[in-house]
């Protein structure tokens, strides 16, 4: 017996450790972006960002001033402190750091140890001690002040300028609410729509119900790739062209299917005897169905809701054609994909910023309305 | 007029005018049409049950019409003519674009991620599922794995572009190869890889929902088949691969078709990961190629994605069928 409990506990742990990795593994890259929009554009080229919370090496450059140049003994002498230069001063707010290492260009930048002479390009020497305190000795007048490269400790530092470029400055305001604009009206429009046809479907008799039915599980899976053309020419055709009505319309459309099936699926699980009641007290199907069927499938409207909001948030495909291309009616997504990547392909700090940005407001929402989003998925797809 | 505003007032008209669609044509039927009075009062009460499905089904059956199924149609038509639209040319852009090496690649390399990313999350969703129900934090660990089903495409695209990197100070695969002494390289630029590195993408997005589904699905087993196996000797590999994954099969087939189906949607992750460089076009995104510029093209594109899926919506429809009988 002791065997097997000792077994038990080694699997145990197996199993602790095998869904710590796996739990790593999903976590990880969120946190990294997450992590990188609180850093600066030079933190994150210099460091990664598992490297954030410690207080890393990191590479400066300085420019040390001709004005200071003074001549002692035939020499030309210029001497400061790289500490104090204003282009650093944002990462050493009291002027002061340790150096680890320096050099006289970029590509030397860690060749000299704090305390050592180095060779400058154009002639004389450069000594940086550990305190940022520097000396250049040229024997001939310097026109301008050599530049100083440095590797310095820096402690972590976090910043929300990120937050503050893409949010007023970027035009991702404007985008956050053109997504709100989609979103909103293309979650509610189908529900109500769909409501009605699925107790029609679920408490309904007529010839021809299990036909749609199953139309409607067919439509379940069409392309949407299927849908763009011919629905933006007739868009176009009918006037409404590239704007939000269409694209109101067009995910109310692609949204349909799904919200049928689930809340017919949802619908048909009720108790018959509260609606046959119903009917032998009179009511009518209308009657039933605001006071009895909507209240009681309150938890596939919300799942159902959740979906939709959640897909006509983060969709790209369907706003790409059906929206306007102009920047005043991007959503994030499409700004994120075409307007960001492409003109900020090397601004990770704005990228990462944007990313999650968009992926804030359903991530609230998943995690306040998680149990309904499970209770929508079984519905869906378990039956 | 601002779009918010915009926006507010299609709410108020549409949820109003559905609202309003639904009790007047109700009320039409019933006072009007066929008023519950009268000599004929029983057969106008039953006429009226007869029609009134279609009331409430109009408006959905419409939009579904409009919005889905005519465009099975309408596509398959618009392919069979040249970009201007107005020369009949048969299946001259199918056979166009099986010439095409760009679309040979997308081809196949679609068929790879239809093989591997429902099969990977799947597994992975049922092997999570599987081992947190054994933990004293699997529903955190769960919660977990399930988040990046919130986040969209380019969301998750953005995410992995730090992980893939090209570079050692951002990129955590590259930092991994530095501090192994190995030189630093762009994952997305290794042909044929690259796609699995994308598609891992999408188990990553994926997975979450596996397990949610999978973990209903394993806790509904009856405990005594697992018991009974247990007495018999049977070690926890056994009792999973022999007793459990055999009676949630019917679910585990419906995960992977529904994950089939999203896989054939999704365009985005290509799209924002490498534009379709580097070999790694699917459909869907090689369709955007064409969208806007040749609509013939991007049709065809579309309907052979159609093709693709018409096993498993033929498949979906009878099991609906069956579970309905």
């Amino acid at each position: 017996m002791d065997n097997i409990a000792g077994q038990n506990q080694g699997n145990r742990v197996l199993v602790n450790i095998t869904m710590l990795v796996l739990v790593l593994l999903w976590l990880l890259p969120s946190i990294g972006l997450f992590v990188s929009s609180f850093r600066d554009r030079d933190q994150i080229a210099n460091s990664g960002w598992w490297m954030s919370p410690f207080t890393v090496d990191l590479n400066f450059r300085a420019r040390s001033s001709s004005d200071d140049m003074v001549e002692q003994n035939g020499i030309f002498v210029i001497e400061g402190n790289v500490f104090t230069d204003p282009s650093v001063a944002g990462r050493f707010p009291d002027g002061e750091g340790t150096i680890g290492a320096f050099g006289p260009t970029a590509r030397d930048l860690d060749a000299f140890a704090p305390g050592e002479t180095a060779e400058m390009p154009r002639g004389g020497t450069l000594t940086v001690e550990a305190d940022g305190s520097y000396r250049i000795e040229h024997d001939e007048p310097f026109a301008r002040g050599p530049a100083i490269f440095f590797q310095a400790l820096t402690p972590p530092a976090f910043t929300l300028d990120n937050y503050r470029t893409v949010l007023f400055a970027d035009g991702m305001d404007r985008a956050f609410i053109n997504t709100l604009t989609v979103a909103i009206p293309a979650t509610i429009i189908p529900i109500l729509i769909a409501a009605f046809a699925a107790y029609a479907l679920a408490w309904m008799d007529f010839p021809g119900r299990g036909l749609l039915i199953a139309a409607v599980v067919g439509l379940l899976v069409v392309p949407l790739q299927l849908a763009l053309v011919p629905l933006l020419n007739l868009h176009t055709s009918i006037g409404i062209g590239q704007s939000f009505l269409g694209i109101w319309l067009a995910h109310t459309g692609f949204g349909l299917p799904l919200a049928v099936y689930l809340l017919r699926n949802y619908m048909v699980g009720l108790p018959r005897d509260i609606i046959e009641g119903a009917k032998v007290d009179g009511a009518t199907d209308f009657q039933i169905f605001v006071r009895i069927i909507l209240p009681l499938s309150f938890p596939a409207l919300a799942s159902f809701a959740i979906f939709q909001f959640l897909w006509t948030w983060n969709d790209l495909l369907v706003a790409k054609v059906f929206l306007p291309s102009g920047s005043a009616s991007q959503v994030m997504t499409v700004k994120i994909a075409d307007d960001l990547l492409g003109s900020r392909g090397g601004d990770w700090g704005i990228l990462a910023t944007a990313a999650f940005v968009s992926i804030a407001v359903p991530l609230v929402v998943f995690f306040t309305m998680q149990r309904y989003l499970v209770r929508g998925l079984l519905a869906g797809s378990v039956k | 007029m601002p779009p918010v505003i915009q926006g507010i007032i299609t709410i108020i008209v549409g949820v109003g005018g559905c609202v309003g669609y639904f009790y007047a044509s109700n009320w039409v039927l019933d006072k009007v049409i066929f008023p519950a009075k009268g000599p004929n009062t029983g057969r106008n009460i039953n006429r009226a049950n007869q029609v009134r499905p279609w009331l409430f089904l109009f408006p959905a059956m419409f939009a579904l019409g409009l919005y889905l199924a005519y465009p099975v149609v309408g596509s398959f038509v618009r392919s069979l003519f040249d970009r201007s639209g107005d020369n009949f040319i048969g299946l001259g852009n199918y056979i166009d674009l099986f010439s095409e090496s760009t679309f040979r690649t997308a081809v196949r390399n679609n068929l790879l991620w239809v093989l591997v990313v429902p099969a990977m999350a799947t597994f992975i969703g049922l092997v999570v599922a599987q081992l947190s129900d054994r933990l004293s934090w699997g529903n955190i660990a769960k919660s977990l794995i399930f988040m990046p089903m919130a986040i969209s495409f380019v969301g998750a695209s953005l995410i992995w572009r730090f992980v893939y990197a090209p570079d050692a100070d951002l990129g955590i695969i590259n930092s991994i190869r530095d501090s192994m002494g190995l030189a630093v390289l762009d994952p997305l630029q290794v042909r044929f890889w690259n796609n699995f590195f994308l598609m891992f993408i999408l188990v990553w997005i994926q997975t979450g929902f596996a397990m949610v589904i999978l973990s209903a699905a394993l806790r509904g087993i009856p405990e005594e088949t697992i018991e009974a196996a247990i007495i018999d000797g049977a070690n926890a590999f056994q009792v999973f691969f022999k007793i459990k994954v055999p009676q949630i099969m019917g679910t585990i087939v419906v995960v992977w078709t529904t994950i089939t189906i999203l896989v054939l949607k999704v365009f985005d992750i290509v799209y924002t990961m490498t534009g379709g460089n580097f070999g790694t076009h699917i459909l869907p995104s090689y369709m955007m190629t064409y969208m806007f510029r040749d609509d013939g093209r991007a049709t065809a594109v579309a309907f052979v994605i159609m093709i693709l899926v018409l096993p498993v919506m033929i498949w979906n429809i009878r099991q609906a069928r069956k579970e309905m009988r």
